[in-house]
């Protein structure tokens, strides 16, 4: 059977591309699986890796994707939820993961994309760089299913076991520090109202 | 039965009972049955009783605006939540007030717990007290105080009804003269 165990550490994990880590997995999504997309660069590169009606854009509330995300997966068990998170915003809500981990909801994978940066501020350092893992945080939150992304391929086997098996998981890939790709029409009406017709909670009329 | 205009359902009256048991009736009643909270004194009650109730989901978060987009996730996906605070936890979450609950038109369900009034004991209780209102004033976030146990029921009904038919969030400070508050000796 498949595990999210990874032999890959934060020393050797190889350094991806957030666009290229969010563009490959929203593509092989099969189930109408929700996305939401955190503060900044993770929801730019998720609006443009193409539009779902199952993606969610955070525009504001820094560090909620992973709560926003547990919300939704708590309300549609059979739906998978997959949270795209910057290392700098997790650690404006670094206790959102001893809460997950106390709750265990099974549809439920968070991915952490590490540059050490707050990139869109002007690349300052965060706190962590270079001294906190991410992966080891998560375990000690009480996470078990936890790992570094080794590579690429690495990253897509880790999603892939993630929608497959029981979660929660949590997935951290380290990323260069380019920036988004695109940027997010910014309506957060809009934004809320697609999403919710893409989860079915609102009929298409 | 009806009773001016509220009907009455006489197998599970509502309005009746201690203040906590009240919210708990008229929230199941409204069918908001995931409540996230970071906890208060005077909440005890209130959180052991939904903690017991197999009709209702409830945890406690390490934040409030961690609470608040739990809720607000879930009421996106289909499911009604509320979320418990006290005063100075509500100081922590205008950000996400104006940034997800407010524009996003999140009909959010906020009891706060009034600390910091009516015989407080600790300065910085008192003083977060302050911003509170003036912090939902600014966002036009519908908000109650509630002081009187017969008016508990319909304002918490009808509010929730409202936050939900418009789209928008509701507060509802519990006042010390509802819940007792939270006593110290002088």
């Amino acid at each position: 059977m498949p595990s999210v165990a990874s032999v890959a550490s934060y020393d050797n994990a190889k350094v991806l591309n957030r666009f290229d880590l969010t563009k490959q997995p929203v593509a092989r999504l099969r189930n109408d699986e929700a996305v939401i997309g955190g503060i900044g660069n993770t929801n730019f590169d998720l609006w443009s890796a193409g539009h779902r009606p199952q993606n969610f854009y955070m525009l504001g509330s820094m560090g909620l994707a992973i709560p926003i995300a547990f919300g939704v997966a708590l309300a549609q068990p059979q739906r998978h939820v997959i949270a795209l998170e910057g290392d700098g915003s997790l650690l404006m809500e670094l206790g959102c993961l001893v809460t997950i981990a106390a709750q265990q909801p099974k549809n439920l994978t968070m991915v952490i994309m590490d540059n050490g940066l707050y990139q869109i501020t002007g690349g300052q350092p965060t706190p962590a760089a270079g001294t906190a893992d991410y992966v080891a945080l998560a375990r000690a939150a009480g996470l078990s299913k936890c790992a570094w992304a080794g590579d690429e391929e690495d990253f897509n086997r880790l999603i892939d076991v993630a929608l497959a098996d029981d979660g929660p998981t949590f997935i951290a890939a380290r990323i260069d520090d380019k920036p988004g790709v695109g940027t997010t029409d910014r309506d957060p009406v809009q934004i809320r109202q697609r999403f919710m017709m893409g989860l079915g909670v609102r009929s298409k009329v | 039965m009806r009773v001016g205009s509220i009907v009455m359902d006489t197998a599970h009256p509502v309005g009746v009972g201690p203040w906590y048991e009240v919210v708990q009736q008229t929230l199941k009643r409204n069918d908001v049955k995931l409540v996230t909270y970071v906890p208060d004194k005077v909440f005890t009650p209130l959180i052991k009783n939904l903690h017991a109730d197999p009709d209702f989901l409830t945890f406690p978060t390490a934040r409030e605006e961690e609470a608040l987009g739990i809720v607000s996730g879930a009421w996106m996906g289909g499911r009604r939540g509320a979320v418990l605070m006290q005063t100075s936890g509500f100081g922590t979450i205008p950000n996400v007030l104006a940034s997800l609950v407010v524009p996003y038109q999140v009909p959010a369900i906020m009891f706060v717990s009034e600390r910091g009034t009516l015989g407080e004991f600790n300065l910085g209780q008192a003083l977060v007290c302050r911003t509170m209102r003036p912090v939902l004033e600014s966002l036009a976030v519908e908000t109650h105080t509630i002081t009187r146990h017969d008016e508990l029921e319909f304002i918490v009904d009808r509010s929730i009804k409202q936050a939900v038919a418009t789209q928008a969030a509701v507060a509802f400070i519990l006042s010390p003269l509802l819940t007792g508050g939270k006593v110290f000796e002088a």
